[in-house]
């Protein structure tokens, strides 16, 4: 029986040798760093949610009606009468959320460890891309349910394409296929959200990957470990891709699954987070609800163009503000003009200006969830200087402000304290 | 056996195990995908059996009853319908019904529970298309010696009042008789008989 | 850092001062007592269903209760008559409109929208207002454009605009417990319908979570055997 396989493998071999080939180069010979620690698992979680949520997408497809009179009907057809189709449902929206947290942390080891400075500032830009084409996948998907929040949520955005100058109103038509959303923009944002956009994110993580590989991973130590190799003519510090990291891959994934069906089993809304309580009411385009929120995993953004009050009766620098805070991750890897790639060597100026930024972006998150006024107001003499200076005097708004500005000068002022910022010397040899 | 067998021995049968318990938890987790094929509720309900009032089906007539998206034939059959069926068995294709679908309690002469009542799905065994009724005066139609039956349009195939398909046909086997069980005298539950209560 | 964290973790409670919600009674209700459940569907038919479908739920799906299609039939379908149809209601939604300003909204999935202790409060908290259209009100949701459909069970009540408190100004057919009882029975079943997976759900979870204990454990063993080569 073996050998008749090794027979077929080597038929199938002598007429498609890439097979064996990319395998060796993207897996078997792939030399990555031995130093990869927790942070380096959500690279390939991230894979894994992608294929959890194309494969639970595809058969909620199977049921699932884009029509505005049938949308939500059909969702609930498929929480009750599709066999299995709730648990199918709660994969798909648990992966939702699962996949801007992998996400984040992904981005975040970025960041910790310098990967996106060259010679990989191509993975990255590839990397914010896939970013931002997930926002946009996350937010077709959301119209999908046809709930309040899925209409009013959709509203929101696309009226803040209509704030750009001039062609702002025609743009959001365009986007909208209608004067309001309606059925027009369910049916367009399906066909974007289950083919298009996947299909690019496909792409892009294709794209990453190989960019990735053909210039070799980072590490925690933030060292090139193609300067030392061994007589083999392998990196010292590398050890092959396969067997060593898909089996410490397999772990991570099965303690990433374990998490995931925790969440989704015991408490799939997650507080309200995950599956929005107002969404279960169907979309009502006469009834606006009392307060409209974008899913978690936008909130710090739209923190940031709440923060930004109307100017020259325009919308639109909150918009662009809200735009620029996405963009400028393109920047980061000119923006670092460390000597140093690793935090572990950074100095203090570094560290301070990150954890600043951690806690911002947190906060932020946090206030997009709630509405201005959820802390309350300024007591302020009516009359008074502040009174008239004050636009408003919600805490809140002033709070978001406040951690906008700071997060903006995360990325414009890096240039100046990542030359200044004291660094230690980094060691030949990889540590733990 | 050196050190480096045994660790290899240790490895693969540990890949084996990993692999074996994967397996089978990907297997698990393909069940619901699986599943969400099957029929839903909504189908399930769509096909749920359907109750006819016969008290209103006076003899000689025919009911079209739609069950599960298809045309259901119930006819309160004469005592010359039922002489009828005799007289043509020379003619049929399947006289007995050996090789055409129905349940064990239509394998008689009438093709039926009750002779007076037959039940049958109006879908040609050809390619799908409903026949159409002709009554016994329909002679100048179908020959001089029709004793009443049914004619497919499509292709030609004729049947009997019992839907047994004549010879020459291009139809293969006779009409197919579905489960059905009878409430009371005057009321029939096409779809499900009394031993395969759900089906 | 650790102080930075803990901070964060605990400024959502910041919005539970906030909210300025009435404050709600915890429901009582016990998701795995069936009859309790059952009671619910019965008091949902006779008063609610004339005005509220519950359109997603199917009228079989009850026999999941542990009821039987016969049991089914008789004590509970009263709008259709194939047991597999759904739950709708007969109102008109235009007539509804034009008596109550709003169509009564479907219940399939409320549960999910209010949670059960802002039901269990709401259909407790119904007292009498002369300056209402339907001589209603409700300290949950004031204004509410819906009678008490429960008042013959419960009884006529008044609140007091100072001091928050209810009084009687007539009995119902239930004593203070009894008609609490009933209530929770009632929100009981559409936490039910508003998810008859739940139970299930909850199942199958904790036999996941055992099988992927189980593979964590073959995978650690293999990980940590290979990674004995690593130095």
């Amino acid at each position: 029986m073996a050998s008749r396989l090794q027979a077929l493998w080597g038929w199938f071999d002598a007429r498609m040798p890439s097979v064996a080939e990319q395998w060796k180069i993207h897996a078997a010979e792939y030399y990555a760093p031995k130093n990869f620690n927790f942070w380096y698992f959500f690279g390939s979680l991230a894979m894994l949610v992608l294929v959890i949520q194309i494969v639970s997408g595809i058969f909620l497809t199977m049921n699932y009606k884009p029509d505005a009179a049938l949308a939500f009907g059909s969702v609930e057809y498929i929480m009750r009468d599709v066999p299995g189709g709730w648990l199918i449902r709660y994969i798909h929206s648990t992966g939702a959320s699962a996949f801007f947290i992998v996400i984040y942390l992904h981005m975040f080891r970025a960041m910790l460890y310098g990967s996106y400075r060259e010679p990989r500032e191509l993975v990255w830009i590839f990397g914010v891309l896939i970013y931002l084409t997930l926002m946009g996948e996350a937010f077709f998907g959301y119209l999908l349910p046809w709930g309040q929040m899925s209409y009013w949520g959709a509203q929101v955005i696309v009226n803040l394409f209509g704030t750009v100058p001039f062609i702002g109103p025609d743009l959001a038509l365009w986007i909208r296929g209608d004067y309001v959303v309606g059925d027009a923009t369910l049916n367009r944002f399906f066909a974007l959200h289950v083919i298009a956009f996947p299909l690019v994110l496909l792409g892009l993580v294709v794209a990453h990957i190989l960019a990735l590989h053909d210039v070799g991973s980072n590490n925690p130590d933030g060292i090139e470990i193609k300067k030392l190799k061994g007589p083999d003519g392998h990196p010292l510090d590398g050890i092959p891709f396969h067997p060593y990291y898909t089996v410490k891959d397999l772990v991570g994934a099965v303690v990433f699954l374990a998490i995931f069906c925790f969440v989704m089993f015991f408490v799939p809304e997650v507080g309200g987070y995950f599956l929005e309580h107002n969404n279960f009411v169907p979309a009502d385009p006469l009834k606006t609800p009392d307060h409209i929120a974008p899913v978690w995993y936008f909130t710090p953004y739209y923190s940031i163009l709440r923060a930004v009050p109307p100017l020259f009766n325009s919308q639109f620098p909150g918009v662009l503000a809200m735009g620029i805070a996405t963009l400028i991750l393109f920047f980061l890897p000119w923006l670092d003009r460390s000597p140093v790639k690793s935090i572990r060597y950074r100095g203090s100026l570094y560290k301070g200006w990150l954890a600043a930024f951690v806690v911002v972006f947190l906060i932020l998150g946090y206030l997009g969830t709630e509405k201005t006024t959820v802390w309350g107001q300024f007591q302020v003499r009516e009359g008074s200087l502040f009174d008239m200076l004050l636009d408003t005097k919600d805490i809140a708004t002033w709070a978001a402000r406040v951690c906008s500005v700071v997060y903006f000068l995360f990325f414009i002022l890096m240039p100046w304290y990542t030359a200044r910022d004291k660094v230690r010397p980094v060691p030949e040899r990889v540590t733990a | 056996m050196s050190e480096q067998t045994k660790v290899d021995k240790k490895r693969r049968n540990l890949v084996v195990a990993t692999s074996v318990v994967g397996g089978v938890a990907g297997v698990a987790a393909a069940l619901p995908f699986a599943a969400s094929m099957l029929p839903s509720d909504r189908a399930k309900a769509a096909g749920a059996p359907v109750e006819v009032d016969l008290s209103k089906l006076a003899p000689g007539e025919m009911a079209v009853i739609e069950w599960r998206g298809k045309p259901v034939w119930v006819i309160r059959r004469t005592k010359e319908m039922l002489e009828s069926l005799k007289a043509v068995t020379a003619k049929l294709t399947d006289p007995a019904s050996k090789s055409s679908e129905q349940p064990k309690y239509a394998e008689n002469e009438y093709r039926s529970q009750k002779p007076d009542v037959m039940v049958m799905e109006g879908v040609c065994t050809h390619l799908g298309c409903s026949p159409q009724l002709k009554s016994a005066e329909a002679k100048a139609e179908m020959g001089g010696d029709w004793a009443g039956g049914f004619y497919c349009p499509c292709h030609g195939s004729k049947f009997d009042l019992a839907g047994r398909v004549f010879r020459g046909a291009p139809a293969p086997t006779n009409l197919k008789v579905p489960p059905y069980t009878f409430l009371s005298d005057s009321t029939l539950l096409i779809g499900e008989d009394q031993e395969k209560k759900g089906a | 850092m650790k102080n930075i964290l803990l901070a964060l973790l605990l400024a959502p409670l910041t919005a539970l001062a906030a909210s300025g919600a009435a404050r709600l009674d915890q429901s009582p209700h016990n998701p795995r007592d069936l009859v309790s459940v059952q009671a619910g569907a019965r008091t949902y038919v006779n008063y609610c269903l004339g005005c509220h479908s519950i359109q997603y739920m199917r009228y079989n799906s009850l026999a999941a209760l542990g009821l039987s299609e016969a049991q089914i039939k008789d004590n509970l379908m009263f709008t259709a008559d194939k047991v597999g149809e759904p739950m709708k209601g007969p109102l008109d939604a235009k007539a509804a409109k034009t008596w109550f300003g709003v169509n009564p909204p479907d219940l399939s999935v409320i549960a999910r929208v209010r949670g059960a202790d802002w039901l269990y409060t709401y259909l407790r908290t119904f007292y009498r207002d002369p300056n209402t259209t339907t001589g209603w009100n409700n300290a949950v949701f004031p204004n509410v454009a819906m009678p008490h459909a429960l008042w013959t069970l419960q009884g006529e009540r008044a609140l007091d605009a100072k001091t928050h408190k209810f009084s009687e100004l007539s009995k119902g057919t239930l004593s203070v417990t009894e008609y609490d009882a009933t209530v929770r029975d009632l929100v009981n079943f559409l936490v039910y319908a508003s998810e008859p997976h739940a139970a299930n759900r909850r199942t199958i979870g904790i036999a996941v979570l055992f099988a992927l204990g189980v593979l964590f454990i073959f995978a650690y063993l293999l990980k940590k055997e290979y990674w004995k080569d690593v130095k």
